[in-house]
């Protein structure tokens, strides 16, 4: 059958079964958006910037398995959607991107609206292409939603110039596209897997460390039946949240920068580490050579194998995809005549537990002030453990990370790689319209909030009812603390004088605002928001504004340099 | 430690720049590169050398070998290989220099490709240390112009880097 480029376009996202296209039209993508209006297949969300478009589309995929999809037009759409780009290439997120280009025969020419996508992209997708030939328009396409969800996932652009949306073809969608260069392997090579094995039952002082990859992969059940098999604690990254019960006992709390003095101190003293499809980060191990003042053996499995012996060397690394791998280690144990080390390991939990007692997530419960870390509870309690939870970058994540309990993957969305504040609030609609019904909260601050609040708009358009708990301190929290405690209490340019009525700011849009100031007053406000099921409500809290994040790991440190609340 | 890598690449506008893309974004020093369409022109064969530590000679391979369109990455200094590079230099050659040049070229198995009545144009292939050693060996105010291909290189014997 004979198609426009733009026909060719909706019909691959309908074969894709794309349920949501983020979006905000413009010149070069006219012809598209004529054929998005003529169908009811896909539906299109109109966002009121194009980062929130890409957030969206991000929040949207994080919180379901499936390709997130937005699209842009030339030039300041494209640009515009830079941020929501690489934030979602930093934290591997499966997305297509779909962008207009001037016509072919204008590229290059300077034209109205004309960048160069590709070039400004290529440094944060996975892979981008311009289609110069409608020919390969669909195979393209496939192509793009191909990659994006195959190997390690990441963000595909195609970048399509107008006319080719205009020109005709015939019209067949590819079953499959053979890439002779691309061929991610799934298989983890079996004898790396039983030297692993025996590693893990002949240690001492076991950890095990997880990162995004599990929730990505959607191995979160694999990996708990491995670490009750094994009895051993485990860690979670901050991309890593959910992948492991919060609420269970093995659990140590999130690690790094400011992760549990135990999920810290265990994964520094342990004598064999088992690291699954996490990336030992700077935000996570600290100083690579802190880390490795403690020797020890370390397993990792990951499907990229450049994350592997990065920054830390690997003694057994595994490249596979974490389901298969994560399978084939509990069946080795299982099958293995050897069990763990049980009077080892039972002192290893002792020393743990010694470190638990330390409290180290305790703070003052008696204030007159609210306290962030006590909003973040009683959002845990009120939505019982069962909200969605996005969250925008600074302190305010850190204690959503901290005091929200994940119990389940994919409950959990915020910007850990490239920490982009102004995520927050589109992610929480891509996440909304992806499990309607389901309570969804953005936890943030007032410093990113206003990095896309225009999109308070888009949510009274679809009428999504994100909960919005704004912790106002009045401060740019993380940079005020980095200041006190490293810069001697200079607050420079970190004070947000001048800020809005939030209140009156989210009835504006049409939307219900609170503000909370006393801490007897929270649950209540928490409860009668979410009983709000049709409505957003916009919570603003007046928050401790000398209120830090601890424990605390200062940048370039080790890991076990870390400040303490009770130390200051 | 100086390595060679070659890489087979899809023959495709744009492929080129995510390489060279990777090297800078990522740090990476690169020494020469060279590129070509091989004998199936749907691939080109790129020859990179880098200097690093082998840690970071191994970021490098496996870094490449992530980029979509890249279909093989050799670190071909890893054993026994061939290199080769390509020099053009255009040198005075008036008086006493022009049967003086002429001598030099032949000592280093150069040939003279192009004559005027003042100057020369001298093509040497070798390795780098050869090409290296003729600009030291001629008298350095000669010189007008040289340009060079960057390394190429092979594996020796066996050793084959193919589809």
């Amino acid at each position: 059958m004979v198609l426009t480029g733009a026909e060719i376009v909706i019909r691959c996202l309908q074969e894709e079964k794309v349920e949501y296209v983020f979006g905000y039209p413009g010149g070069s993508v006219l012809f598209i958006y004529d054929e998005l209006f003529k169908q009811d297949k896909v539906r299109h969300i109109l966002v009121r910037h194009e980062q929130g478009a890409v957030h969206a589309a991000d929040g949207y995929a994080r919180s379901t398995e499936k390709v997130g999809v937005a699209l842009v037009t030339s030039g300041p759409g494209v640009t515009n959607a830079v941020t929501g780009i690489a934030t979602a290439y930093m934290d591997s997120i499966p997305m297509v991107i779909i962008s207009g280009q001037v016509p072919t025969a204008y590229i290059g020419q300077d034209a109205f609206q004309e960048v160069d996508t590709v070039g400004i992209t290529r440094p944060c997708v996975k892979h981008n292409f311009l289609v110069k030939d409608i020919q390969e328009l669909a195979s393209t396409i496939k192509k793009a939603f191909y990659l994006a969800q195959s190997g390690r996932p990441g963000p595909v652009l195609v970048d399509i110039p107008k006319d080719i949306s205009a020109m005709k073809c015939e019209y067949a969608y590819p079953k499959s596209v053979p890439m002779r260069s691309y061929n991610p392997v799934t298989k983890g090579h079996q004898g790396q897997i039983k030297k692993a094995v025996q590693l893990l039952l002949e240690a001492k002082r076991p950890m095990i460390y997880t990162g995004g990859g599990v929730i990505l992969s959607d191995a979160a059940d694999k990996l708990i039946k491995l670490v009750k098999q094994l009895g051993y604690p485990v860690t979670n990254t901050l991309m890593g949240l959910g992948g492991y019960p919060a609420t269970d006992k093995q659990f140590v709390g999130m690690l790094g920068m400011h992760g549990t003095y135990e999920a810290n101190m265990a994964m520094q003293h342990c004598d064999v580490l088992l690291a699954v499809g996490a990336r030992f980060d700077d935000r996570v191990i600290g100083n690579p050579a802190n880390f490795a003042e403690v020797p020890r053996k370390i397993i990792h499995i990951d499907i990229d194998p450049s994350s592997i012996s990065k920054r830390v060397k690997v003694d057994v690394p595994i490249v596979g995809d974490l389901p298969e791998v994560l399978d084939d280690l509990s069946k080795l144990i299982a099958a293995s005549s050897d069990r763990p080390d049980e009077k080892a390991v039972k002192t290893w939990w002792k020393q743990i537990d010694e470190w638990r007692g330390k409290d180290c997530l305790k703070y003052d419960r008696k204030s007159k002030i609210i306290k962030p870390q006590h909003v973040i509870e009683k959002l845990y309690e009120v939505t019982k453990g069962e909200a969605f939870v996005t969250s925008d970058v600074g302190q305010h994540q850190m204690w959503a990370a901290q005091y929200y309990k994940f119990d389940k993957p994919r409950r959990w969305m915020n910007s850990g790689g490239l920490g982009t504040m102004g995520f927050g609030l589109p992610a929480a609609m891509g996440v909304q319209l992806a499990h309607p019904g389901s309570p969804v909260a953005c936890v943030t601050g007032e410093g990113s909030i206003q990095m896309c609040i225009q999109e308070l708009s888009t949510c009274k358009q679809y009428r999504l009812p994100v909960k919005i708990v704004l912790l106002n301190n009045g401060f740019l929290g993380m940079v005020r603390q980095w200041q006190q405690l490293f810069h001697g209490n200079r607050y420079a340019e970190s004070y947000v004088d001048a800020l809005p009525d939030f209140v009156k700011l989210a009835e504006s849009y049409g939307h219900v605002g609170m503000r909370v100031e006393k801490p007897g007053d929270v649950e209540g406000a928490l409860k009668e928001a979410f009983k709000r099921k049709d409505d957003l409500v916009f919570l603003d809290f007046a928050i401790d504004p000398t209120e830090n994040v601890y424990p605390m790991v200062q940048g370039g440190k080790g890991l076990t340099e870390m400040i303490l609340s009770e130390e200051l | 430690m100086r390595h060679v890598i070659s890489l087979l690449i899809e023959n495709e506008a744009g492929a080129l720049s995510r390489v060279t893309g990777l090297f800078s974004a990522r740090a990476y020093n690169i020494e020469s590169l060279t590129v070509a369409p091989t004998e199936d022109p749907s691939m080109s064969r790129i020859t990179i050398v880098s200097v690093g530590s082998d840690d970071i000679i191994e970021q490098i391979t496996k870094q490449l070998n992530k980029l979509i369109e890249v279909i093989k990455v050799v670190d071909i200094s890893e054993a026994a290989h061939i290199e080769r590079e390509l020099m053009l230099v255009k040198v005075r050659a008036t008086g006493k220099d022009r049967e003086e040049m002429k001598r030099m070229s032949e000592i280093f198995r150069g040939r003279i490709i192009d004559v005027t009545e003042t100057t020369y144009v001298i093509e040497l292939t070798g390795n780098t240390a050869k090409l290296d050693s003729f600009i030291e060996a001629i008298d350095r105010s000669l010189i007008l112009e040289t340009v060079r291909t960057g390394v190429c290189g092979i594996g020796r014997g066996d050793r084959i880097l193919k589809v």
